[in-house]
């Protein structure tokens, strides 16, 4: 199981190449410019493109395990460029973009630290940014590149190629998760982790010649990365690419590209079921066929069968299949995913009591929509090539329907974070990663119903509580280490909103407290792009703290809704 | 008439969106840069104008540009209104 080889290439460049000497006008990617103009990138062309920055990444002294940071927005420049990178066998990362929400200036910060402690050796941005970000990497011995150094298709492609035959344990990447705790972390794959996910994913979805993937997702978040760039770029399947910001400004060119380029695939996050539901107004989808989608899959926070049923019903008219809904647990540590439903069939809904999953911690069936029982649709099974157990707080494998922590291993798992020895040893033992999700297995199925680690997952977008009460901390009038954060699931838009309950320094007015709310709201805004649900400013020595003095989040987010909510 | 449109928009926000019924807006209170609003909350506001106002708000324009403040967004239903 582990490190087995069955996949032809030993590294996911070679693909690649292949492809471009040998089927050079095949479609690679189709990209939906934000003024909705199309731009049609053949295999050749995205060959030639990543060649021109791996030449120019070679002129500037980077070489093998070299780190580069990409610090650019969702285009065909930033996949040439992680692909560039990937050539010449230096490490891509990608940074969530600056948008008009952050401030530029602790942006700027964020990618120093992140260049700091991870060492990466160049930054790759734009031209406006390249004076200022060299200012302040000169110290840590990072060079910027800017786009306007490389041309953008060489017509003259070098004689000599730059890539080289690497063997496929190489770290072929890092992924990065978002937020300060977030880029700590970079988790890092081997090319052979990442071609074993793509063998095993594609047998999973059935992936086949005929396919065209079709996404709108983040690049610097696993589900987009891998099933919406690297998957198709290696697997040959066309892609169909627009940048989150267009589509969260305007959700429709998503159908409508399904519509227009006969997609058949498609990934999203729960919410997006629910906001593609409530945004597409009748009169932005006359017309409108889904037809060829064969799967949607429901990936990257916790699947709601609500969320699926609203989904279905707005665009089953629109002649949705019914059995393309689907669904996957995935995470960057497993490359991307872990588990996905069958292609072909809607998952099944296991409905099960509420009060022994809570209290017992056990997943007892009930009938359909029986009082004091809740549905939970089931993730699917684990790839191929992938084992997932569930364990005890001491480490024992737990029967069937029992709810515990979700460990895995397999042969697609993560190297290691990056420069963390510790925090891998922490994660992985014995060969097991421990995922911090809570969930249980029945007949093979995997169902997740919880967390362990302290995550809030935001329209897809992992956020950790920590950072934001870090933020809170620095506002005056707020008792510095008496902030807490925590999520709270909101039906209508099918994802987790987050709540902030902060201790006051000291007593104040409704004018003071409503003016230090407005501060903390525009700080969290400024830093991290979260928008809080609700802030709660509350005196002294309200919030609940463990016995060894931290808060304790789920604590006060109980006592949270019994005082302000019910 | 611009009372009523406030006091709509008012209703809907601290209720629907902000969850908070208690709280006051203040017409200059920036909603999406000020981080009261988000994206996806932003889309019930369009369909909440739509449907009570009689008046178009295009997804594309769910944006700080358009509208941040109480008093723009009455300023732009009003527009619409004539």
């Amino acid at each position: 199981m582990p490190n087995q080889k069955t996949f032809k290439h030993a590294t996911l460049i070679q693909p690649v190449i292949e492809r471009a000497q040998t089927d050079p006008e095949h479609p690679a990617l189709i990209f939906i410019n934000p003024d909705n103009t199309e731009e049609t990138i053949s295999a050749g062309q995205f060959h030639f493109q990543a060649l021109a920055f791996a030449q120019a990444l070679q002129r500037i002294g980077v070489g093998q395990e070299d780190l580069v940071i990409l610090v650019l927005q969702h285009s065909k420049v930033l996949l040439a460029s992680f692909w560039g990178a990937l050539y010449l066998g230096a490490l891509p990362s990608i940074f969530p973009f600056l948008t008009e929400k952050l401030d530029p200036e602790i942006y700027m910060q964020r990618v120093k630290a992140l260049v700091g402690h991870s060492e990466a050796k160049v930054v790759i941005t734009y031209p406006e940014f390249k004076d200022e970000l060299s200012r302040l990497l000169s110290e840590a011995n990072c060079q910027v590149l800017s786009t306007d150094d490389v041309p953008e298709v060489s017509a003259d492609p070098p004689s000599k190629p730059v890539w080289k035959d690497f063997s496929g344990d190489k770290i072929a990447f890092l992924q990065h998760s978002s937020g300060t705790t977030g880029l700590q972390k970079g988790v890092a794959l081997s090319h052979q982790a990442v071609l074993n996910q793509i063998e095993a994913y594609s047998r999973a979805i059935d992936l086949q010649p005929n396919d065209v993937i079709v996404s709108w997702l983040p690049l610097y978040h696993d589900m987009g990365l891998i099933a919406g760039f690297v998957m198709p770029i290696v697997a040959g399947i066309p892609l169909v690419l627009m940048s989150p910001f267009h589509w969260i400004s305007d959700p429709k060119i998503l159908m409508w590209a399904i519509h227009n380029h006969r997609g058949t695939l498609c990934w999203l996050p729960n919410f997006a079921y629910n906001h593609l539901a409530r945004a597409l107004r009748p009169r932005y989808i006359e017309g409108l066929n889904l037809e060829t989608l064969r799967m949607v899959i429901n990936c990257s926070e916790p699947v709601h069968l609500q969320s699926h049923q609203t989904f279905f019903e707005k665009f089953s008219p629109y002649r949705l299949k019914e059995q393309a809904l689907s669904s996957s647990y995935a995470m960057a540590e497993n490359t991307f995913a872990v588990t996905q439903y069958p292609a072909g069939k809607a998952p099944h809904v296991d409905w099960v009591q509420v009060a022994p999953l809570q209290e017992q911690r056990k997943a007892v069936p009930a009938n359909e929509g029986d009082q004091g029982s809740i549905p939970m649709v089931s993730c699917g099974l684990p790839i191929e090539g992938t084992q997932v157990e569930v364990v005890n707080d001491t480490g024992e494998v737990l029967p069937p329907r029992q709810v515990g922590e979700i460990i895995l291993r397999g042969n697609c798992m993560l190297d290691g974070y990056h420069m963390r020895p510790d925090l891998t040893s922490e994660t992985i033992r014995d060969g097991w990663y421990y995922t911090g999700d809570m969930g249980y297995i029945a007949d093979e199925h995997v169902f997740i119903s919880g967390r362990l680690k302290d995550l809030i997952i935001v329209g897809g977008k992992n956020v950790y509580p920590q950072d934001l009460e870090a933020i809170a901390n620095t506002v005056k009038g707020i008792y510095p280490g008496r902030a807490v954060a925590f999520g709270m699931f909101d039906e209508r838009i099918g994802s987790e909103t987050i709540v902030m309950v902060c201790e006051l320094r000291e007593l104040a007015d409704e004018q003071v407290i409503e003016l230090l709310e407005r501060i903390l709201r525009q700080e969290i805004v400024k830093q991290t792009e979260v928008t809080l649900a609700d802030v709660r400013l509350v005196e002294q020595r309200w919030l609940i703290k463990t016995s060894s003095g931290k808060i304790a989040r789920s604590a006060n987010r109980d006592k949270y809704i019994r005082e302000f909510l019910d | 008439m611009t009372t009523e449109i406030i006091n709509g928009l008012t209703t809907f926000i601290t209720t629907q969106i902000i969850k908070r019924p208690d709280k006051e807006l203040a017409l200059d209170t920036p909603l999406i840069s000020g981080g009261l609003i988000d994206s996806f909350s932003l889309v019930d506001l369009a369909l909440f104008i739509e449907d009570t106002f009689g008046v178009q708000v295009d997804d594309t324009e769910l944006n700080a540009e358009t509208f941040d403040t109480l008093s723009e967004l009455v300023n732009l239903i009003k527009s619409r209104q004539s």
